[in-house]
């Protein structure tokens, strides 16, 4: 790996300075190739196939077919330059094919050479190439620089969606046996175990116990964390990283704390024992569905009726846009989609169906169900980072912008010193961490840690000015990301907090025995 | 790729994990906390042994909190929290002090 330095942070502003560009910058990044272990459970081919440009462009062809979305794409852009200086990546690492545009054009060009006429008998003038092995390769690099984070599509005037490109990209890949181990080793560990960490229900359940008597040391007061209890009300599907990690799981006792102040019945199961869904980040609908299956099997056989999701942004769009397709949460399931059509009739649908944790809290907080002692949190001066997928790619509440109100106004309930980032910066023109869309992987930290760059100078903003020391987050990716780069900026790893943790910190327990 | 160890030869991944638990033993440990840039001291191997305990029982390694707990206990209370397991092993003690007990890498967002 080539050493690297981090990039400097600014003073006095809360956004940088776009980068004169240095091309090739990042070429020399492309994170671990997926073995066969990895991609057949999958149903990828084990490894590159010998035959992969003819079948890569075939798989191309069946895209463009599957997913009207992708030609479109391909065929609007007209270089007006306005996502150019609006991926995080771009500005942290200045490598001009990290310009949106670049990185579509990485695909248009192949697209051009093979699906339109133009190409096929002028490609030199309409910039189409032939697929070659070094066309390959950049597209593996360069797809993996991608966190499908949809910034850049906010800016752009004909909404090109760029995160759709690269999951459309990581499609082809996978396809001819070219995937990248962390997501499919991933995947594979849900198929199999259940969560992205490969934790068996033994450890789950030992792990939650555990946090049961910590938290009754802590407080004295039985907070159940329960763990397939049929006939429970709530199923909550959270991501690992909540069983597992440093922030994450005081974020869980957070939202255990929450259930156990309002009086609902809830549990976990250690069959869907993951609300990520890394599928969606490589573009396999037939995972990302074999994922959500798993979160149906168990809704039906605890016979729950509420579906809630934990912190966790991409799971979040995987709930909101793609459950009740996939797995009839929510409606619009097939119709001989037999155990969707059950699944339907038996969530309650006077919730929202799936339901976000902050939508719930909020409600309770707005019903008075849950009492907060503010002070808890008096010795904290907080700010809040929108997590890309949940900011772009979703909603909450019923309300226009709520997905940005909801959890601001959690956190607003939860302590007295809030201070928002600049306004660019936040909400739907959110800068993602950096590790969002599958690039959470130690064989990636260089674009890790420079990506970071846009969110780390606004973080750096509000520091300077109002004395900020937390950062809240409702994203496992998120979470785990800034614990890794903050201190490459010289921030303390332990400033990044989950959302419910400071709810947690503040609820007042027994309010409603 | 290989790590040669008294003059034999252990399979590792690309990220120098080795692939066959059974491989482990403390010579080896040795030599994979030595690519890490980690001085074994006995509380290292406090934290490596529990690991091994643990994994043998549940076929993961523990939460970080579990494991700050069970070393606190162990080590005395003043070491039982995640700062001190990062003195120990700064890349963090998931991921350094599972690859120094021979353990599979933690995969998910962690």
């Amino acid at each position: 790996m080539a050493d690297y330095e981090t990039p400097k942070l600014l003073a006095d502003v809360p956004v940088v300075v776009v980068p004169n560009i240095k091309p090739g910058a990042m070429s020399h990044s492309s994170p671990y190739v997926a073995k066969p272990d990895h991609n057949i459970p999958l149903g990828f081919p084990g490894e590159l196939v010998e035959n992969w440009q003819e079948a890569a462009i075939a798989k191309m062809g069946d895209i463009l077919q599957k997913y009207r979305s992708i030609q479109v794409y391909l065929d609007s852009c007209v270089k007006c330059g306005a996502c150019t200086d609006k991926c995080h990546y771009f500005l942290g690492t200045a490598d001009p094919k990290n310009m949106p545009v670049a990185r579509q054009d990485l695909l248009r060009k192949v697209y051009r050479r093979y699906y339109t006429f133009a190409g096929k008998y002028f490609p030199k003038l309409v910039g189409a190439t032939d697929l070659t092995k070094e066309v390959l390769d950049d597209w593996y690099s360069y797809y993996h620089q991608c966190s499908e984070c949809r910034r850049c599509s906010v800016y752009c005037p004909y909404g090109i969606d760029t995160a759709e490109i690269s999951m459309a990209a990581r499609e082809i890949l996978d396809s001819i046996g070219y995937g990248q181990k962390y997501c499919n080793e991933i995947i594979a560990k849900v198929h199999k175990i259940g969560n992205n960490l490969g934790l068996p229900g033994p450890a789950l359940e030992a792990t939650l116990e555990d946090l049961e008597d910590d938290i009754k040391t802590e407080t004295g007061v039985d907070v159940k964390l329960p763990l397939n209890q049929e006939g429970a009300d709530i199923l909550l599907i959270t991501p690992s990283a909540d069983f597992f990690a440093e922030p994450h799981i005081d974020g869980l006792i957070g939202y255990a704390k929450v259930f156990h102040a309002a009086g609902l019945s809830w549990t976990m199961s250690s069959y869907a024992s993951e609300a990520a869904n890394f599928s969606m980040f490589i573009g396999s609908y037939d995972n990302m569905k074999k994922q959500a299956e798993r979160i149906r099997k168990a809704a039906l056989e605890l016979g729950v009726k509420r579906i809630m999701v934990g912190e966790c942004g991409h799971a979040w769009r995987a709930a909101y846009s793609f459950w009740n397709t996939l797995a009839g949460v929510g409606h619009g399931a097939a119709e001989d989609d037999k155990y969707a059509r059950m699944l339907q009739k038996q969530l309650d649908s006077s919730y929202p169906v799936p339901q976000h944790i902050c939508e719930s809290t909020y409600d309770l907080i707005q019903q008075g169900a849950i009492k907060l002692d503010k002070s808890a949190n008096d010795h904290r001066r907080v700010t809040f980072h929108d997590s890309c997928n949940v900011a772009r790619a979703s909603r909450m509440g019923n309300m226009p912008g709520g997905q940005f109100i909801i959890p601001r106004e959690v956190i607003k309930a939860a302590c007295n010193n809030f201070f928002d980032m600049a306004p660019e910066t936040i909400h739907e023109g959110t800068f993602c961490c950096g590790g969002g869309g599958g690039l959470l992987t130690d064989d990636l930290m260089e674009v890790r840690v420079k990506g970071a760059l846009p969110r780390m100078q606004a973080l750096k903003y509000v520091v300077d000015e109002h004395k900020v020391d937390t950062l809240a987050a409702i994203c496992a990716i998120c979470k785990t990301q800034f614990a890794k780069v903050l201190p490459y900026y010289d921030f303390p790893m332990h400033m990044i907090l989950s959302v419910h943790q400071l709810v947690g910190d503040a609820v007042i327990l027994g309010s409603n025995d | 790729m290989a790590l040669e160890v008294g003059g034999k030869s252990v399979e590792t991944d690309e990220e120098g994990y080795l692939v066959n638990l059974a491989d482990w033993d403390e010579e080896i440990a040795g030599e994979l906390a030595k690519s890490e840039g980690v001085e074994m001291t006995e509380n290292h191997w406090e934290v490596v042994n529990f690991l091994r305990e643990y994994y043998n029982e549940y076929q993961i390694a523990p939460a970080v909190r579990v494991l700050t707990k069970a070393i606190g206990k162990k080590l005395g209370p003043e070491k039982g929290n995640s700062k001190y397991l990062y003195e120990l092993f700064p890349y963090g003690p998931a991921k350094q002090a599972c690859k120094i007990a021979g353990l599979p890498k933690p995969t998910g967002c962690i």
